[in-house]
C-alpha cells in the first residue's frame, strides 16, 4: 500500500506549563486509507505519548473526535488523508476553551442540552401493560432526522453567533428541542419555550447556516431552528386570537 | 483526599449504567446517584450497537421459542432460570424504551416493526433502523436528564473498588480534568463497563472496551466467569473492523466466497433458498458463520486484499429503496471506510471480535459475590448468552439486568443506614494511589504503552482465536506473562496532571492485561469445543466434563485459578444444535 509522508501541525497546550497555545508538527507516514484519527494515533503511539485528544468508535458515531482540520471543523475518523494537502493543521474546536491539547471544556454544550428539556413529555402516560404508543411512519418521519445528533458539536464550532455569544443555545440543542417538540407523542413544546424561544433561544440565530454544512449526519439544525421560529411565532399570534391565553 | 458521599456508584454511563441509574431514580427519589465514566455517555460504545434489540411481539411468537433460541444458540451453556427471567422481561423493557421515545421503526399501522436476526425463529428484533444503539442510548441518556438525584461525573476513570469489612462502599475515581484521585463512598456500586474487545487487535469495539469494570472487579476478588467465550461477528470491514450489522442478512443479504457461491450451504446451514429462511444460511448463528469464514480460509476460497482475506456480503438485490430505509448506515459505512456503495457492489467483510461473552460472574438479579457490589451489560456475565450471544439479546440484556441491578442496588441502600467509616475508606484508597502513583515514578524498564499492547494483541489473535488449540493456548499463555511482568516496567512519558491520556492508556492496559490472562487460561482448561470457544483438539461438546461455567479468579502475579460451577438447567436439557433445513 502507498505510504505518503504528511506533516500533521497539532496545537499543543498544557495548562500547567504553557501560557499559550503552540503549534508542534510531526512527519507521519500515512497509508493512502487512513484517516486523520489514524495519523493522531501513529503519533501517540510512535513519536509522543503526551499528545491528549478524545476518540473512541472510529466510525463517526460516537461525537468524541471534532477537531478544525485546516480550519474545518470535521470528525477526525471521517476526514480521509488522501482528500487532504501534504501539511495538515489540526486544532482543537473553535469556539470552546481548551482544557488541553485538543481535548475542549464541554460543560456549556452539556448544560445547553440539559436546559431544552430534552426528553419525552408524554401527551399519555401509559403503563407498560397498555403496550406502545402508535405511530405512523410518516409522523415518526417528521422527527426522525432530528434525532440523529451525536452531539459532536461541530456546529457550535462553525456557528458564529455562538462565537459572538456564548449565550446563545446553540444549533444541537434547539435541534433536539425541535426533535421533541415534533414527535407525535409529545407535548413539552410550552416547557421547552421558556429556552428555545428566549432572547439566547432561535431568535439568535442569523440563519448562516454554517452548522448545517459541517454536520456530520446531515441533521440540518438551521432548518430546524427555522421551522421553530415559525412555530413559535404562530403560537405568539395564536395567543392574541385565542380568549385568555397570553402571549 | 477529597471524598464524595453518596448512596449509589455506578461506573459506567453506557446502556446498563444510564438504565440503572434511572431504576434507582424511578425507585426512590431520594437516592443520590453517583454516575462516572471515563467519557461522555453519549460516547459509550452502546452507540456503535446498530440491529436491534431482542424481545417477542408478535402473536405468532412465544416466551417459549425466544428461549429456546437462546439456550441452543448459546450452546446450553446458558442458565435457563435466568434466560427465563429474560425473555419475559424483554418485551416490557423495549416498551419502556418506546414511551420514553426511543423511535423505533414502524409498521405502516403505527406499531412497532420487527426484523429477523441470526438464530433467532420469529422475527423479534426492533430496530431503530439500523443505529438502534445509537436510539437507545440518548434516548436514555436523554431519559437521565429528568431525574435531579442522577449526579454525573464524566470523564472520571475509576480505578479501584473500596471495601472495608467485606462489603463494597465505593470506588477511587481519577478526574481527568484536574488528574486528582477522587473517593466515592457509598452504599453500593454498580459496574457496568460493557465489553473487552480491544484485547484482541482487530474489532469492532470501540477504542474505550478495556474491560476496566472487570479487571477491577476480578482484583477485588470477584471471579470472572466463561472468559473464553469471546464472539467474532462474521462482517467487519476489513482494515478498520467497523460492524456491518447482522441486520443486513435479516433483511435479506447474502455471503458468497470468491467463486460467487453461497458457501454456507457446505457447513449445515442450507438449503440456499432465494428468501431468507430463519435460522439458516446467512441467519444463522454467528459462531457458526465465523468458523464457516475460517475453513473457507483454509480451503482458498476467499478473497485476499491488503487487510486480510474476506467475503462478499451481497446486498444488492434488496434495491436503493429499501437499502436507504433499513441499512442507511450500512451504505454510509461502507462508501465511506472500504469505497463500496452497497448498492451497486457487494461489501467485502471478515470475521471480527465483537462481544465478550463472559464477565463478571452475577446472579440473577446482578448481584456479585462481593456484598455491595453489581454489574450488568456486557461486562457482567449471568448468564444468558452462553457459550454463543444471539445478535441482538445484548441490547435488551442491558435493560434488563441493568434495571434489575439499579433496584437491588437501591433496596440495599435504603437497608443500609449508616454512610461507610471514612477513615477505612480513605485507607482503602492507598492501594489506588500507589497503583497510580507507581506509574509517575521511574522504573527504568523502559517499556511502551503501544509496544506491549501490540504484543498482547498478537498473541490473542494467535492463541485465542475462532479456533484454538493447546499449544497455541500455551504459547499465548508464556507471552502474557512475559508481558504482565514487563508491565511493572512501563514508565509514563507524559507527567502532567490535566487530562493525562497517556495515564489512563496506561492503566486500561493494565485491565487488558489481565482480563486476557483469564480469557487465556480459561480456554486453555476448556477441553471441549462448544459455541464460540473452538478446540482442534477436542472437537466435540463435552456435556460430562464441561457443562460448566467456567469461573476465573485472580492471583496477584500469576495465571487465573480456574475452577467450576453447573450450568442451571430447568427444562431444556442439553441437545443437539440443528440450524438450516434440518430444524424442525
Amino acid at each position: 500500500m502507498n505510504e505518503r509522508q504528511i506533516d500533521l501541525e497539532i496545537l499543543r497546550y498544557d495548562p500547567e506549563t504553557d501560557e499559550q497555545p503552540s503549534f508542534q508538527t510531526y512527519r507521519v507516514p500515512c497509508q493512502e486509507d487512513w484517516v486523520v484519527l489514524d495519523a493522531v494515533n501513529y503519533i501517540k503511539d510512535e513519536l509522543d505519548r503526551t499528545l491528549s485528544y478524545r476518540w473512541s468508535c472510529h466510525m463517526a458515531v460516537c461525537g468524541s473526535c471534532g477537531v478544525m482540520i485546516n480550519g474545518e471543523p470535521m470528525l477526525s475518523c471521517k476526514a480521509f488523508v488522501r482528500d487532504l494537502p501534504d501539511s495538515i493543521r489540526i486544532e482543537p474546536l473553535a469556539n470552546f476553551p481548551i482544557e488541553r491539547d485538543l481535548v475542549v471544556v464541554m460543560d456549556d454544550f452539556m448544560g445547553k442540552l440539559q436546559s431544552v428539556t430534552p426528553y419525552l413529555v408524554a401527551r399519555d402516560e401509559k403503563s407498560i401493560d397498555d403496550g406502545e404508543h402508535h405511530q405512523t411512519p410518516a409522523q415518526l418521519k417528521k422527527f426522525k432526522p432530528y434525532t440523529l445528533c451525536i452531539n459532536c458539536t461541530l456546529c457550535y464550532a462553525a456557528c458564529p453567533q455562538y462565537a459572538h455569544d456564548e449565550n446563545f443555545v446553540g444549533p444541537a440543542a434547539l435541534a433536539l428541542a425541535h426533535r421533541y417538540n415534533l414527535d407525535s407523542r409529545d407535548v413539552g413544546r410550552a416547557a421547552r419555550a421558556d429556552v428555545v424561544a428566549s432572547n439566547a433561544g432561535i431568535w439568535e440565530c442569523s440563519f448562516v447556516g454554517a452548522c448545517s454544512e459541517v454536520c456530520p449526519h446531515e441533521v440540518d439544525p438551521a432548518a430546524a431552528i427555522q421551522q421553530a421560529k415559525i412555530a413559535a411565532t404562530m403560537d405568539y399570534f395564536l395567543g392574541w386570537l385565542r380568549p385568555g391565553r397570553e402571549p | 483526599m477529597q471524598v464524595i458521599t453518596t448512596d449509589v456508584v455506578i461506573v459506567g454511563a453506557g446502556g446498563a449504567g444510564l438504565r440503572a441509574a434511572i431504576a434507582i431514580a424511578e425507585e426512590n427519589s431520594d437516592l443520590r446517584v453517583a454516575l462516572l465514566s471515563k467519557v461522555y455517555p453519549m460516547r459509550s460504545h452502546t452507540v456503535a450497537a446498530e440491529g436491534g434489540a431482542a424481545g417477542v411481539a408478535r402473536d405468532d411468537d412465544s416466551l417459549d421459542n425466544h428461549f429456546n433460541d437462546t439456550v441452543s444458540g448459546g450452546d446450553w451453556l446458558c442458565d435457563q432460570d435466568a434466560v427465563d427471567l429474560f425473555v419475559a422481561e424483554a418485551p416490557r423493557e423495549l416498551t419502556r424504551m418506546e414511551h420514553w421515545g426511543c423511535p423505533w421503526s414502524r409498521q405502516p399501522n403505527g406499531r412497532v416493526a420487527v426484523r429477523p436476526f441470526g438464530g433467532m425463529k420469529v422475527e423479534r428484533t426492533w430496530y431503530a433502523a439500523d443505529k438502534t444503539g445509537f436510539h437507545m442510548l440518548h434516548t436514555l441518556f436523554q431519559t437521565s436528564m429528568k431525574y435531579p438525584t442522577i449526579e454525573r461525573y464524566d470523564e472520571f476513570y475509576s480505578t479501584d473498588l473500596l471495601v472495608v469489612d467485606g462489603h463494597c462502599r465505593g470506588v477511587a475515581a481519577i478526574e481527568m480534568r484536574s488528574g486528582q484521585l477522587r473517593l466515592f463512598s457509598a452504599k453500593a456500586v454498580i459496574i457496568a463497563t460493557g465489553g473487552a474487545g480491544r484485547i484482541f487487535p482487530f474489532t469492532t469495539n470501540g477504542a474505550i472496551k478495556t474491560g476496566d469494570g472487570m479487571a477491577m472487579a476480578y482484583r477485588a476478588g470477584v471471579a470472572l466467569k466463561d472468559m473464553e467465550f469471546v464472539q467474532y461477528h462474521p462482517t467487519g470491514l476489513p482494515g478498520t473492523g467497523i460492524l456491518i450489522t447482522e441486520g443486513s442478512r435479516g433483511e435479506g443479504g447474502i455471503l458468497v466466497n470468491k467463486d460467487g457461491y453461497r458457501y454456507l450451504q457446505d457447513y449445515g446451514l442450507g438449503p440456499p433458498d432465494p428468501w431468507p429462511r430463519k435460522k439458516a444460511m446467512e441467519l444463522g448463528p454467528r459462531d457458526r458463520l465465523s468458523q464457516a469464514f475460517w475453513h473457507e480460509h483454509r480451503k482458498g476460497r476467499t478473497i485476499d486484499t491488503p487487510h486480510g482475506d474476506v467475503v462478499h456480503l451481497d446486498l444488492r438485490h434488496l434495491g436503493e429503496q429499501r437499502i436507504d430505509e433499513r441499512l442507511p448506515m450500512v451504505r454510509d459505512l461502507a462508501v465511506s471506510y472500504v469505497g463500496v456503495d452497497p448498492v451497486y457492489e457487494p461489501i467485502p467483510v471478515r470475521p471480527v471480535v465483537h462481544y465478550t461473552m463472559g464477565g463478571i460472574d452475577t446472579d440473577i438479579d446482578a448481584r456479585t459475590s462481593l456484598a455491595g457490589l453489581f454489574a450488568a451489560g456486557e461486562c457482567a456475565c449471568v448468564s444468558i448468552n452462553g457459550a454463543n450471544r444471539l445478535g441482538s439479546n445484548s441490547l435488551t440484556e442491558l435493560l434488563v439486568f441493568g434495571a434489575r441491578a439499579g433496584r437491588g442496588a437501591a433496596e440495599l441502600a435504603v437497608a443500609e443506614t449508616s454512610d461507610a467509616n471514612e477513615t477505612a475508606i480513605l485507607e482503602q484508597a492507598k492501594v489506588a494511589q500507589d497503583r497510580v502513583g507507581r506509574l509517575f515514578q521511574s522504573s527504568g524498564g523502559g517499556e511502551s504503552i503501544a509496544g506491549l499492547r501490540r504484543e498482547m494483541n498478537t498473541t490473542m489473535e494467535a492463541g485465542a482465536g475462532i479456533y484454538r488449540t493447546d499449544a497455541s493456548l500455551r504459547e499465548s499463555c508464556t507471552v502474557m506473562n512475559d508481558v504482565r511482568k514487563r508491565y511493572a516496567g512501563i514508565e509514563l512519558e507524559d507527567k502532567s496532571n490535566v487530562y493525562n491520556t497517556d495515564l489512563i492508556q496506561a492503566l486500561e492496559l493494565g485491565a487488558m492485561v489481565d482480563v486476557a490472562g483469564a480469557v487465556i487460561v480459561a480456554a486453555l482448561e476448556r477441553k471441549e469445543s462448544r459455541g464460540s470457544h473452538q478446540r482442534l483438539d477436542h472437537t466435540e461438546r463435552d456435556d460430562e466434563a464441561y457443562l460448566k461455567h467456567s469461573l476465573a479468579h485472580y492471583v496477584d502475579g500469576d495465571d487465573a485459578r480456574i475452577d467450576y460451577r453447573d450450568v442451571v438447567i430447568t427444562r431444556s436439557p442439553p441437545g443437539e444444535r440443528v440450524y438450516g433445513g434440518e430444524q424442525k
